[in-house]
């Protein structure tokens, strides 16, 4: 019998807020040292009191419209209760009765996947083992940075697909900046059952909690799979509802014990907390806000005339996307620009093994017109592109101090040439008597008094007609 | 011990345990928090120093403020002639302060002010923030203030009333301007019938020399059944254990407050050191509100109460809209004698049928003379002025 899976995916993403979710903390960008980033709200002392952090709900708003769903306008928090020394209050603030966004869908190829809902919540802490002193110590600096949880119907059929979904997701979220979507930083439960192919009924199901590598997740799924089936066609084992955890050193999943599974929440709305009522005008607002999503972006690149290939290219990318519209905006020709993104900083990135394009537009910008205006040579252009990627340095100033301006007028050259010449009686004499060679001495000085300035064709052809004049 | 007794405070303000004062150890009765230091003070507090008032010291509650009126302190109830006396309104009575500031959480420090026949307001929820309290009931608790009379309740209601953006639950108006001035002979009072029966005789007593001072004034009294009183106690009940339990969790050995000596394992710590740490009251009300949020109870405890809370709102405010206050009494007897411990989850439920419309409304309510007032939102006005005209 062929057997096929059905997979459903709890994805958690961090927000990019400059704030945790309900205390003024510093959000997703990483301390360096424990507990660096903490405040009495957020390590659960009595007293406080939480805020909401706008910011986080628009973001959440705008992976909603990513993901074509509703937006509940109305929207409120939830109290998840549980201890662990990990949760400082002993309860997470979550959404659990009215979600922000609900019944969406993400294409991936000719498949659709639903998107049941997206809930915005805090994240937890983080336990710490000391294994010199057999000591567990907890570090709060993630405790309440904003995630949001993006969970999808079970309409996932091969580990293939989750793959896809969980590229696009990351591209997306990190293209409309609601995320970094930093290593890490994005965490997946896998929701995983078997039945026979064409059943409508879903089989017993396992969760594989918190996952965060794509090929652990790749490697997980396609060991549930051999195990669930297994389990139905030779009975090697009774399958039942559980939570599981990837063990990546024994390459297998494991039961996680029943304790941690079997809670109940004592779910209830945060009475701190106002409903949050998102009304037309807000909801304009985010909307208007949203920039527009790759596949938009190339076909707008298109029609300014870039090839469909190079377009798109520049819309994969975020950043580079950016410098691109931001090089075209400052009155480049976007077919220039496009030609200098992707060959000469693609270029350096790839010498420097950068990951991202990081240089300030405006310098790309003044090198594009330097060429473009024959300032400087299209190869003086790459050679301060390559000093701006490795020590950013100033265009003007660098072209200045290496003297790469290409328009020296002929008559100063010409003046040059002449006095070189009066000041180089032998060489002179030399070539005249025949020695051909001594040409070469006398250009040497010219190309020395002009710092490597003007182009050396002319320059030969300028001597020659005042040797032989 | 840091609570203020004897000294010589007279113009200062006391603050109850259960109010965070910076750097000055805050218990809330509790031995969980014997040694606990806030880093920050209560907003309330911030703006009485501000204003220019000084803290006279912190006063002795019952453990969380869940008693009915601090007989459960790990710190020891205070009591008088076999008779237990809240401490922040034994301390006005006697004007060793100006005032105090108390946290209502179960209707605590109006049952005090009765007893001790000093003035308690309560004022509208969200006025005062909240911010600076040792929680449990978020959706009703409120910082009131214990005066010696209605113009020193009106006086530091105002200093500290007023919107905060740290508190979600904070009405947006940057001030409040309360009058002791109204006019009490063209107000209609009514008698809230099914708390009146409920009384023993010398609080009946003080309720209908309290009704014939304000006919005196000209003011119209009646009595009226209001049709939900039982009901906005259970109500209230269900909301305030839930929302006790999931503010108490947090105190749990890790962070701050007692951890037991010794344990094997992290459930041992969490077990242990909140069973060694806490009264009879607070557990009593943990389980309960544990009881009540679990996900096979939701529906008909928790989310049934929200509903009656809308109900019980709608039928006060139709109340309200015919009279200008209810009359009614704070608790059931002039005054409580210590009681065995293993009662006090009963004995509490039992008197928060004279002040869980309040509560679980958030109106504002006002004890003088003995007696309970509950007017509108925002109507504290009302409250001050007839508490004025009957103390003269
Ligand atoms: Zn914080």
């Amino acid at each position: 019998m062929k057997y096929e899976l059905v997979i459903g995916l709890e994805t958690h993403v961090e927000l990019s807020t400059d704030s945790k979710l309900f205390c003024s903390c510093g959000g997703h960008s990483s301390p360096k040292e424990p507990n660096d980033c903490v405040c009495p709200a957020c390590s659960g002392m009595p007293g406080m009191l939480p805020v909401t952090n706008k910011h986080a709900i628009e973001l959440a708003v705008k992976a909603g419209f990513m993901l074509n769903c509703k937006i509940n306008q109305y929207t409120t928090f939830d109290k998840k209760s549980y201890y662990y020394p990990d949760l400082p209050c002993a309860y997470q603030i979550t959404q659990w009765f009215h979600p922000i966004c609900v019944d969406g869908s993400v294409q991936i190829g000719e498949r659709t996947i639903g998107i049941k809902q997206i809930h915005v919540e805090e994240d937890a802490g983080k336990l710490v083992h000391d294994e010199a002193t057999n000591t567990s110590f907890v570090d709060f600096n993630r405790t309440s940075v904003p995630l949001i949880e993006i969970v999808s119907r079970p309409d996932f059929r091969s580990s293939d697909e989750v793959i896809a979904y969980l590229k696009k997701l990351k591209s997306s979220l990190q293209f409309a900046g609601i995320s970094e979507c930093e290593e890490g930083a994005m965490r997946c439960d896998v929701n995983i059952s078997v039945r026979p192919e064409g059943s409508n009924e879903l089989g017993v199901r396992s969760e594989i909690k918190n996952m965060s590598s794509l090929s652990e997740i790749k490697d997980a799924i396609e060991f549930e799979k051999v195990r669930h089936v297994d389990a139905i066609e030779r009975h090697t084992e009774m399958l039942v509802q559980e939570t599981r955890r990837w063990d990546d050193v024994k390459r297998r999943t494991f039961p996680m014990r029943n304790k941690e599974t079997a809670a109940d929440y004592r779910y209830f709305p945060d009475p701190n907390l106002m409903p949050i009522v998102i009304d037309d005008e807000w909801l304009a607002e985010i909307k208007a806000s949203m920039p527009a999503t790759a596949e938009e972006k190339s076909g707008y690149y298109e029609e300014m005339g870039i090839a469909a290939k190079e377009a798109a290219v520049l819309s994969s990318d975020r950043k580079l996307s950016d410098m691109f519209d931001d090089v075209v905006a400052m009155g480049r020709s976007p077919k220039t620009v496009a030609s200098w993104i992707l060959t000469e900083c693609m270029g350096q990135m790839k010498r420097l093994e950068l990951t991202s394009l990081d240089i300030e537009p405006a310098k790309l910008a003044r090198i594009i017109e330097l060429v473009e205006d024959g300032e400087i040579t299209r190869a003086a252009g790459k050679k301060v592109l390559s000093a701006v990627f490795e020590n950013n340095v100033d265009v003007d100033k660098f072209c200045e101090e290496n003297n790469l301006n290409a328009k020296i007028d002929n008559s100063f050259i010409l003046e040059t040439v002449r006095r070189v010449i009066g000041e180089n009686d032998k060489a002179v004499a030399d070539y005249k008597s025949g020695k051909v060679k001594a040409m070469q001495s006398i250009f040497g000085c010219i190309m020395k008094e002009l710092k490597g300035n003007g182009d050396p064709a002319v320059i030969r052809s300028l001597l020659e007609k005042e040797l032989n004049a | 011990m840091i609570y203020i007794n004897e000294i010589n405070a007279a113009g200062k303000i006391a603050v109850d345990d259960t109010i965070l004062v910076k750097d000055v150890p805050a218990t809330a009765g509790s031995k969980m928090l014997e040694n606990f230091k806030p880093l920050f003070s209560a907003e309330a507090v911030e703006r009485l120093e501000k204003a220019g008032y000084a803290v006279a010291g912190k006063t002795n509650v019952g453990e969380f403020g869940l008693d009915l009126m601090g007989e459960t302190s790990y710190f020891a109830p205070e009591t008088e002639n076999g008779s237990l006396v809240g401490a922040a309104a034994s301390l006005v009575a006697s004007g060793k302060v100006k005032a105090a500031l108390n946290v209502d959480l179960n209707g605590a420090p109006r049952r005090a002010a009765a007893v001790s026949c000093v003035d308690f307001i309560k004022p509208t929820y969200g006025t005062v923030s909240r911010y600076g309290i040792i929680a449990c009931a978020c959706s009703g608790e409120q910082i009131g203030v214990t005066a010696k009379n209605a113009d020193d309740a009106k006086e530091i209601l105002s200093v500290i009333a007023g919107h905060d953006s740290k508190d979600g639950t904070s009405l947006p108006a940057e001030k409040y301007e309360y009058s002791t001035e109204e006019n009490v002979a063209e107000m209609k009072i009514c008698i809230a019938k099914e708390l009146y029966d409920a009384a023993s005789a010398e609080v009946k007593a003080k309720i209908d020399g309290f009704a014939e001072s304000l006919k005196k004034l000209g003011a119209k009294v009646e009595e009226v059944s209001l049709g939900m009183a039982e009901q906005a106690k259970t109500a209230w009940q269900i909301l305030m254990s839930a929302e006790t339990t999931n503010n108490l969790s947090r105190f749990d050995g890790v962070k701050y407050g007692y951890r037991t000596p010794e344990y094997k394992n992290i459930d041992e710590l969490y077990v242990k050191s909140r069973s060694e740490s806490m009264g009879f009251l607070a557990k009593a009300t943990i389980i309960y509100g544990s009881d009540v949020l679990a996900k096979a109870k939701y529906e008909k405890c928790y989310d049934k109460s929200l509903r009656i809370r809308r109900i019980v709102c709608d039928k006060a405010r139709e109340i309200l809209a015919d009279y200008d206050a209810i009359l009614a009494p704070a608790c059931s007897q002039v005054s409580y004698k210590p009681y065995d411990t293993a009662d006090a989850f009963e004995k509490v439920y039992e008197e928060s049928l004279f002040t869980a419309i309040p509560s679980i409304t958030g109106m504002p309510a006002m004890v003088t003379k003995g007696v309970q007032l509950i007017a509108d939102s925002y109507k504290e006005s009302v409250l001050l002025s007839i508490a004025k005209s009957v103390e003269v």
